[in-house]
């Protein structure tokens, strides 16, 4: 009884949303109502369905998987390629970079912190590097210098390799920035132009952004000259150079509540600086007008995206292959991380893929490369970056597990129990 | 360390092993038992009831006291010394507890109407789910203390208490603390608005 007027009560719940959902006098009726408040920016569109209830952002645990628990086994890469653990015990591992002494530099997005990965003698002993930082997500490194976004600011600590063991706090060169928390995490990459570049997210999943919001900028290495050099941009989480035309290519992700199939994620390049948009938010996915904000617009008026990578699938991390490792149809092709999706009710992404480019720099292929880190619709681990090592070999992280993978090609797969 | 956490410390001395409910408890669950309450209902004033809440949420927030992510004394002090494995497992055993019964007080009827439609308009009761047990990283806020309730929301809102993620912040973005108050008396009677 007591079990059948509470699906009675859910019912009447039920049918009560969807009486608010509806613009005018219904609405306005409700004498309980007060004023409405906008819905919060995460929730704004989304449906009030029960279908949706079960859909929440899901957040990488905060303890890293003991190695001999490390999923390791169950991610598949093409024949010949071999995975393996190159280092673990790093809660919420995100952005990658490695220096030319082959330290590896790993950071976090909502930690506090960021670590380094020293290699010797073959062993790679994992150090907590800095602690107290504001969301360190974006990471970069030119000419011994380390460069660190944090959620509202961008510091740096010079000749950061002979500093491991005792590194200074760093120098603030740019805070420019807004503190929004919603998409206020960074992807940091320095150009061929030797300038920084970055994201500032919109401050929400969908709204009119600020006009300091959804957008590119770079500045130069002190910190000085900021330009803003591309528009209408949602969330980036990655970017790279293409090694031949020097060409800005990044990923992006669009926003959530819509549907269950679009908006897609993109993958964007950047032809005029300082004139392309992109779109947000008035299009999404370069072809879906915005049921809120596409009214009186065109998606053809924005400038479209190379390639369409998949609904809610995130792409975030990505590089151009440019090593010597792999066979020569990977020369120069991308691989892009794709977290997966959380807005979704059958999870899609997970993988590592690789975007195969034609001489002019579209797109011909998007093929899968690793997969197996969505088992069964849950996460066995969460794929968010990618990076080169000196030898042609390429790193993974894995926020999910808090560790690094290696991936290489042709050699005798390394035993991880040895 | 504030008075709540004085009081706290002098209960974990008294009971500390001394009680026949303690006996079958982990040691390293004893001490948050004396404020958090022993059958998952916490009896201190601003200190939540712990009971049936979700694992990965416990974990988080120990894990956060104990990096000094999220500072509330006297919760960074007790969880200094704690290893992953007992972070781990006293999430675990919380989890195990019995969620904390419902209020005897019914509250008020219209008030509670008021209240409902203001958790709908902000999506409260998707990721906290439509009985409020919340889900994995998401934490149960049924049936719990509103004092608690209302210091938790105004301090998201403040930005006092930094979230795991940027979730409770942007959805607290568009709430007036006259707004808070209704949510924190809602979710405390709960067994009466649902």
């Amino acid at each position: 009884m007591r079990s059948a007027s509470r699906s009675l009560r859910r019912i009447l719940i039920a049918a009560t949303v969807g009486i608010l959902a509806l613009p005018g006098p219904l609405a306005a009726q409700q004498p309980a109502a007060p004023a409405q408040p906008p819905a919060p920016s995460w929730a704004q569109g989304r449906p009030d369905s029960p279908a949706a209830v079960n859909l929440a952002p899901q957040v990488a645990p905060p303890l890293a998987t003991p190695l001999d628990k490390l999923p390791v086994a169950m991610l598949k890469v093409p024949r010949n390629f071999h995975v393996e653990v190159y280092a673990s015990g790093m809660p919420q591992a995100r952005s990658l970079r490695i220096d030319d002494k082959g330290t590896l530099f790993v950071s976090t997005r909502t930690l506090d912190r960021i670590y380094a990965v020293v290699d010797k003698d073959g062993k790679h002993q994992v150090k907590t590097l800095l602690t107290g930082l504001r969301w360190p997500n974006g990471i970069a490194l030119h000419n011994g210098t380390l460069y660190i976004a944090e959620l509202n600011k961008i510091s740096k600590i010079d000749n950061i390799e002979a500093q491991l063991d005792n590194p200074p706090k760093p120098t603030v060169i740019y805070d420019d920035l807004p503190s929004d928390e919603p998409h206020g995490w960074k992807f940091l990459a320095v150009g061929p132009d030797n300038k920084l570049y970055f994201n500032i997210g919109a401050p929400c999943n969908i709204c009119m952004p600020p006009a300091a919001n959804a957008q590119l900028r770079r500045i130069n290495l002190d910190g000085s000259g900021m330009e803003v050099v591309a528009h209408g941009i949602r969330q980036v989480v990655g970017m790279d150079f293409h090694p031949v035309s020097k060409v800005l290519y990044f990923t992006e992700n669009q926003r959530d509540w819509l549907s269950e199939d679009v908006p897609e994620d993109k993958l964007d390049r950047l032809l005029h600086v300082g004139q392309d948009n992109f779109g947000f938010p008035y299009c999404g996915g370069g072809n879906v007008p915005d049921p809120q904000f596409g009214w009186g617009h065109s998606c053809s008026e924005f400038t479209p995206p190379v390639v369409r990578l998949g609904p809610h699938s995130a792409p975030l991390g990505m590089r151009f292959y440019v090593g010597h490792m792999f066979p020569s149809e990977y020369h120069n092709a991308i691989f892009i991380a794709r977290h997966g999706s959380w807005n979704r009710t059958t999870k899609f992404g997970g993988d590592v893929v690789v975007a195969k480019l034609n001489p002019d720099g579209t797109v011909k292929s998007v093929e899968p490369f690793m997969t197996g880190f969505l088992q069964d619709n849950k996460y066995v681990a969460r794929p968010v970056d990618v990076e080169l090592m000196k030898d042609g070999s390429m790193l993974v992280s894995d926020d999910w597990n808090g560790a690094v993978y290696r991936v290489s090609y042709g050699q005798q797969r390394v035993s991880l129990n040895h | 360390m504030s008075r709540a956490g004085t009081a706290c410390a002098t209960l974990v001395a008294l009971v500390a092993g001394t009680l026949p409910v303690f006996a079958a408890v982990q040691p390293k669950l004893e001490p948050c038992l004396a404020c958090h309450g022993a059958q998952g209902q916490s009896e201190t004033a601003n200190v939540p009831s712990l009971g049936a809440q979700n694992p990965a949420y416990v974990l988080i927030q120990l894990f956060m006291f104990r990096e000094g992510l999220r500072i509330a004394e006297p919760m960074n002090d007790m969880a200094k010394g704690l290893s992953d494995d007992d972070l781990r497992s006293i999430s675990g055993d919380i989890a195990a507890l019995p969620p904390p019964k419902p209020p005897a007080d019914d509250g008020d009827p219209s008030r509670l109407d008021r209240a409902r439609a203001l958790v709908e308009q902000n999506h409260c009761n998707i990721c906290h789910r439509l009985d409020f047990s919340g889900q994995e990283n998401v934490p149960r806020v049924a049936d719990q203390r509103e004092d608690y309730l209302l210091k938790a929301l105004r301090e998201y809102k403040s930005g006092a208490r930094h979230g795991y993620d940027a979730t409770m912040a942007e959805a607290l973005q568009p709430v007036g603390d006259a707004q808070i108050v209704e949510l924190a008396y809602y979710l405390a009677h709960l067994a009466a608005a649902r």
